[in-house]
């Protein structure tokens, strides 16, 4: 009976600081910023930049958000999804050479930020797709 | 002896997973998505018209917004976007009357008091002489103690049928110059 008395304590502040520690960590250190931003941006062969931003909103209108703002100057557009939560996403680009688009995007969930890369690498996958259609004018 | 260590078992394994589940409050899996209901979707807020002049469509589109009560927020005419909104009481009579037969019998009767919805429409030229406009609404609804109680896009098939009847009606008058 005794080690369960012992183990049950442990694991649950075990569990508690693993979850903790994931909220933290994205202000403590420069290597999770480097990190961050590396999850959050892509490079795309593409050089219009009105076009990539047109796609940009397009795809955000197909995953069900409302824009909230867009700015050609600064190459930003921001939207916002509601379905009982709140996710507001903001994607900006910029060029990098002649030929090629930085586009990142970050995202925040409710009132947390989106540090996880699956969302970032499923919008990317969105707007690979149509930007394939746009190419291909489907 | 044997029964209280399974409650034990149990118990760590039920606090464990209500406690991963705490933790996974991220984004749902499907959000970032393409489904097989946004192809659907993008056909009832999207229609196409003849025209290439996006300018005169979206000087169509705003004065359709403005007819509808919404103010503009923002506009970005070399992206085609014009994002609005309205405010608005929806405090229905039935809800007040029930409210104070429910304040009888000491029972907080909690309906809907206000309403915001947002909409962002989008012009997109399709090659020639050809301009989609795509609108979606969203909206949030607060109680009477300002909870908010709905946050959700707005899917009702007759909204985007009767703005997209008006906004054909305004195309043609701006055609017309009217």
């Amino acid at each position: 009976m005794k080690p369960i008395k012992i183990i049950t304590p442990l694991l649950l502040i075990l569990i508690l600081c693993a979850c903790a520690a994931r909220q933290r960590n994205i202000l403590e250190s420069d290597d999770s910023q480097v990190r961050l931003r590396s999850i959050q941006s892509r490079v795309f062969d593409y050089s219009d930049r009105n076009r990539m931003l047109r796609t940009i909103i397009a795809t955000l209108q197909d995953l069900g958000f409302v824009i909230d703002d867009a700015d050609e100057n600064l190459g930003t557009v921001s939207g916002t999804k509601r379905s009982g939560y709140s996710l507001r996403m903001t994607v900006s680009i910029r060029p990098r050479g002649d030929a090629q688009l930085i586009v990142r995007s970050n995202a925040q969930f409710n009132l947390q930020t989106v540090d996880d890369p699956e969302p970032y690498q499923q919008f990317f996958t969105a707007l690979s797709k149509a930007l394939f259609l746009e190419a291909q004018k489907i | 002896m044997n029964f209280r260590k399974h409650v034990a078992i149990a118990t760590i394994l039920i606090l464990i997973i209500l406690i991963i589940v705490a933790c996974q409050k991220g984004v749902p899996r499907e959000a970032l998505m393409f489904t097989p209901e946004s192809l659907a979707d993008r056909q009832l807020q999207t229609r196409v018209f003849e025209t290439d002049n996006e300018g005169k469509l979206l000087e169509a589109s705003a004065g359709v917004l403005q007819d509808l009560g919404f103010t503009i927020d923002e506009s970005e005419v070399r992206c085609g976007v014009i994002v609005c909104s309205k405010d608005r009481d929806v405090t229905e009579i039935y809800d007040v009357g029930l409210s104070l037969i429910a304040s009888i019998f000491f029972i907080d009767y909690e309906y809907a008091t206000r309403q915001k919805v947002l909409a962002s429409l989008v012009t997109r030229p399709l090659g020639e002489k050809k301009i989609a406009v795509r609108i979606t609404f969203q909206h949030l609804v607060w109680d009477t103690q300002k909870d908010l109680i709905k946050n959700e896009r707005i899917n009702d098939p007759y909204i985007y049928q009767k703005f997209f009847s008006k906004l054909s009606k305004s195309v043609f008058l701006t055609a017309q110059e009217i």
